[in-house]
This record gives C-alpha cells, structure tokens and sequence, in this order.
C-alpha cells in the first residue's frame, strides 16, 4: 500500500492552473523528491498533501485513507520550511516538544523523547537555548527534530536546504538523508536543486509548469531523460536535431548533425516507436575532448574550442562542430585546453539518449 | 578638517532643523511651566514671581485633584481595554487579508482626515435628545420621549475609543504583519488546532505590538481634554480638563502649571516603566 497516493489532482488558483491534472503513488518509507523549477507546481503539491491547500479536484489518501477533508491538525504530518519556522519565544526544548503536547504522550515521557530527537539530529545540548541563538543550519536540524519527535506518517521538506550556505548545504544533506534512513518515514522533498534530488531520493518526480514530466529512480532519470525539459533540467544536455532510421531489437539507429548515424541501446530510447523525426541528447559529461584518435567502437568529430569555462576539478567547454556549439563537461587532466584549439570530439553511442523529435 | 571629524558631524547638521524646533517649541516651553509652577496668583489676579510651593501643595494634597487624576486613569485604562478587544481583530483580519492591504489601512487612516473635534461632536447628531438614534427609537415606538444618552463616562469612553482605536489597530497590525505564517502551519502540522496555534504562536509573539498600542491608547486617552468636555457630564472631568480650567478658566497659570505637570509626571512614569520592559523601538515600528 503506497503511504501518498495523489489521485487525479488538479489544483487552480482563479485562471491559474498551478497543478494539471496528474496522478503519483508513494511508497512507504520512500525518500521521493519534487524536483523542478520554481513555479512548477512542486510547492503547491506538497502543500496539498500537508493539508495547507485544498485540491480543486481529486483525491488525497495518506496510509490509504482519503485525507481531502481532514483538517491538518489531524493528518499528523512532519513539515519542514526553508526558513525553519521555529517558534522565536519558545526554547530549542519547547519547539521540539509542541507537537508532543497534542499527542497522547505521558508528560513525564516528553523530555525524554525531545532529548532523544535532539540527539538523533546531533544538537543534545541546545534545549534551553532560543532558536535566534543557533546558526541556520542548527536550527533547520531543530525544525527537523520538531517534525520527526511527533512519529509522523509522513515528513514533508519544502527546500529545507535552501536557505543554507553551499558548504553546509552538502553536509545537511548527507544528515538529513541518514536520519530519514534510520528513522524510515515516508519523506516527500521539494527542491529545485538537481543535485539535491540526484544525491538524495529513491525516486524523483520532475514537474514543470504544472505538469509530472518524469517520475524514476534518480539514475533513470538522468540517463534517460523522457522529454527534452528533463534532459536539460537536469545537468546540461546538448539536443541534436535527428531522425530515426531504423528500429531493432536492442538498438535503435538514430542520425544526427555532427556525429552521423549513431546505434543507440533501445532502454536509451524508450519512447522511440517507429523510424521518424527523433531528438539525440548528448549529456555534456559525456561529450570527451581528445587529441588522440578515438579507441573502436567510438564516434569521433572535429572540433574547435571557443570558450573555456574553468570550475576547478572540471571544466566546460563550448566547443563548435561545424555550425553547432555544444557543451562538454570534462574532468580535467593536467591542464584544461585553450580556447581555440582543434580537438576532436569523442562520443560513445551506448551514452547517447534519444526522445521522439 | 578630517574625513572623520566631517562625517561624524554630519548627522549633527543634518537633524538641527528637527533639534531647533524641539528645543524652541517643546523643550523650552516646558521650562517655562516649570518655572511657572513655583509662582503664586495672588488675589488681586496678578502671579507673583518667586519660588512658593503653594500651587504644589495644593495639587498633592487636595483629595479632589487626587480623585480626578485616578478618575481619569480608570477612563483611560477602560478606553485601552476596550480599544484592545475591538482592535485586535481587525488588525488580525487587515494582516491576514489577502488583497490590498494598503486600501484597508486608508480606509482605517480616513478618519483622522476629520479634526478630532468635529468627530467627537458627531456624536451628539447620533446620541443626542433629538439624534439619529432617539428619532429611530420614537418612529419604531419603542419609546415616547427621547432618552438621554449622552454627558455621562460611557459615552466619553465612547468617544475615546472612537478617536484611539486606529492607534491600536495600527499597532496591532504591524506587529502581526511581522509574524511568519509558516509559524502558524508548523504549529497546525504539529497538531495544533487553529485556535491552539493562535494562542500559543500568534498572541504571544504580537504582544509588543499590544502593549505599544495599548500605552498610545493610555498615554492619549488619559491627557484628552475635549471628549469629556464635548461628550461628558459635569462630573465627567479628567485631569486634562482641570488644567484647562486653571489656565483657561481661572487665568491661574501657575495652579495650571503644576497639575499638568503632575500629570506629566503619572504618564512619563507610565512610558518608563514600558521601556524598561518592552524598549521603544516597537512604538516606534507602529508609528512608522
């Protein structure tokens, strides 16, 4: 039994149709992140669950039981905002206690468990502090322990992670994902930071302008992208103009610009029927510059650099082939090239993706 | 002349203008009642200048005066209890609105449009023998012969609360319009029924904003002298009121001079002791 079920939800604001009629399943204990631009109409999802929006049409059910009509006091929900939210007058300790007092939870047992929620986000001896004491990202581990001390069926972050520097950013995440792992409640994460989603979900549901445009694993999502939004949302993709020549079993031959006609395996082009109009996506990771000649089995392009944008372990390059700029991102070993040199362009086709044009 | 010595000047130049005005109309003034409160009216009419204790004596131990001061105190207390239940609501209804809130803070300000006097004086068109509600009264033959209403506390409690409830709204609001309604949604995800979430969230953390309308409503409800003189019977006067009879009535400034600035004194004590505990700076968000 999945813990969230949306069912056929649609949600308008007057004209404005934030969310289009769509349809997700949930599975217990899943990490399930909302993945998308901002104005997409992930907010708006995860509000509707928590019960702060009420859908326009469709159906809620948490745990199985349609949920439309209970008030949020009562979905018992765990929620977590981007600006933490903690209750300035009340002490680490009363925060993280609130939700207790309207539970049926012995008073005597109170301390104890906000110690225990405490430890489990590594704050033991913040309790008598004011939140205003704390660093931003203490305190978003204290809007943490507040949401997880109550049990809750599911726990909702809305950008937790958003309002964090970029380095503290990267070691939350790691924490907030061992202690979803350890606690295992079913968690719905909002971001529009591909990163945070890659690195942390079971499952990720991209959504632009309203609309699910890919649910997966965070591989499959990645590797192959279903539409030409996902490609480019997550990580740069350059998108190639093609057709399809020809479908086989396992490979589905596709010609492009640039690089010719490439066999690409069939799980790289699923939504690819017949011979047609077709679109290859080349990730910009995938996309090597050499100067040596390609090994078997790899495409291989003339090209020249035009502009070197240099990141530290990695760069990027915008390169031209013929009339065509597209992007690499490379390792680099020894040094970057310069701008302007010839190199050529090594591409392995199993690497390749390829969306219906 | 250094760059320092310059820009630590500067803010000096900058605010003489508002300095020149304070000293020569509030500051200075005020000396002058001081000074005046030490001299005496002599019963040919004239003030001898010296330094008598006389009118002070005279304002500190009179029961009559010490009557009329916590008379005028309770007014004032009963004013700012009542401005508070009925302006909380509103303020919390303005901060919570979700289209212009700008149009209902104008139509909240629309009244102070009207000079204070002519907006106490409406009043007597409403409550008075031959007003609006009495002529209402005898068309339904509810009654035969108008009722009076006014000249009594209630209704210059009425009129205070009617000039002083903008000042808590305002307060009210700009304290609330502060609060994080995510504060509100954890508390509800918490369990907290909405009711719940206000009284342990909401209220709390908007009551600087109470307290710095309610010391306005106090500070301005208890100097008034012209609800009570307009809306009041004869044995409505606040202390504002004898003041005015000393130095308006009686010619007797020095007499005038030491019960106003005894009231000073009561009010000033008031606003001390709201700083001591709760600092200015929120009064000064709710008049900015």
């Amino acid at each position: 039994m999945s813990a969230v079920t949306l069912n056929n939800i649609v949600k308008r604001f007057g004209n404005f149709t934030a969310v289009h009629r769509s349809s997700l399943e949930i599975a217990e204990g899943a990490f399930v992140t909302l993945l998308g631009p901002s104005g997409c109409g992930k907010t708006t999802n995860l509000r509707m669950i928590a019960g702060l929006l009420d859908p326009t049409e469709g159906e809620i059910l948490i745990g199985g039981k349609r949920v439309n009509d209970v008030p949020i006091h009562k979905r018992n929900l765990g929620l977590v905002f981007q600006n933490y939210a903690l209750f300035p007058h009340k002490t680490v300790a009363e925060n993280v206690a609130f939700g207790l007092k309207y539970r049926d939870v012995p008073s005597s047992d109170i301390p104890r468990r906000v110690q225990e929620a405490l430890e489990l986000v590594q704050l033991p001896d913040v309790g008598d502090r004011y939140p205003k004491a704390l660093s931003g990202g203490q305190q978003q581990r204290i809007a943490l322990a507040r949401a997880i001390v109550i049990e809750p069926d599911v726990l909702l972050l809305d950008e937790p992670l958003s309002a964090l520097d970029a380095n503290l950013r990267e070691d939350m995440r790691v924490e907030l994902k061992r202690i979803q792992e350890r606690i295992g409640v079913t968690t719905v994460f909002v971001t529009h930071d591909q990163s945070e989603a890659l690195a942390m979900s079971d499952q990720i549901v991209v959504m632009s302008a309203g609309r699910v445009e890919q649910v997966g694993a965070p591989e499959e999502v990645y590797n192959t992208p279903s539409s030409e939004f996902v490609a480019n949302f997550l990580g740069a993709s350059n998108i190639l103009e093609g057709k399809c020549t020809d479908i086989g079993a396992d490979k589905v031959a596709i010609e492009a610009p640039i690089f010719g006609k490439l066999a690409i395996p069939a799980e790289k082009a699923p939504l690819i029927k017949g011979p047609g109009p077709a679109k290859l996506v080349v990730r910009a990771e995938k996309l090597q510059l050499s100067q040596s000649p390609a090994p078997d089995g790899v495409v291989s392009v003339p090209a020249y650099v035009e502009t070197v944008d240099y990141q530290g372990q990695a760069v990027r390059y915008f390169v031209r082939a013929g009339d065509t700029q597209l992007q690499a991102i490379n390792m680099i070993d020894g040094h970057p090239f310069a701008e302007g040199t010839e190199v050529n362009l090594l591409l392995r086709p199993q690497d390749c993706a390829a969306l219906p044009g | 002349m250094s760059v320092e010595a310059r820009e630590a000047r500067q803010p000096w130049i900058l605010l003489s203008p508002a300095l020149t005005a304070v000293a020569l109309l509030l500051f200075v003034p005020l000396i002058f009642i001081v000074i005046y409160s030490f001299w005496l009216r002599t019963a040919t009419g004239a003030d001898e200048v010296g330094f008598f204790l006389d009118n002070w004596q005279e304002a500190l131990s009179d029961a009559f005066y010490r009557d009329i001061l916590l008379n005028t105190l309770k007014i004032a207390a009963i004013t700012t209890f009542v401005c508070a239940v009925m302006g909380y609501p509103a303020a919390y209804f303005i901060a919570r609105a979700k289209g212009n809130k700008v149009i209902l803070l104008l139509l909240l300000m629309l009244p102070f449009w009207i000079s204070y006097i002519i907006r106490t004086m409406s009043w007597i068109n409403i409550l008075g023998v031959s007003g609006a509600l009495n002529s209402a009264l005898i068309w339904l033959g509810l009654i035969d012969d108008p009722i009076q209403m006014l000249y009594n506390e209630t209704t210059v409690i009425l009129g205070l609360v009617h000039f002083l409830l903008p000042f808590m709204v305002l307060n009210v609001f700009v304290s609330l319009d502060g609060i994080d309604t995510n504060l509100e949604d954890a508390a509800n995800s918490l369990g907290a029924t909405r009711w719940q979430a206000f009284l342990q969230v909401t209220l709390p953390l908007s009551l600087p904003g109470l307290a710095a309308g309610g010391l306005l409503c106090f500070v301005l409800g208890a100097g008034t002298y012209i609800t009570p003189l307009v809306l009041g019977g004869p044995s409505d006067a606040m202390f504002a009121n004898l003041v005015f009879e000393a130095i308006i009535t009686q010619l007797n400034w020095p007499l005038g001079s030491a019960l106003s600035l005894m009231l000073l004194a009561v009010l000033g004590a008031l606003v001390l002791i709201y700083n001591r505990y709760l600092g200015m700076a929120q009064l000064m968000k709710g008049l900015g």
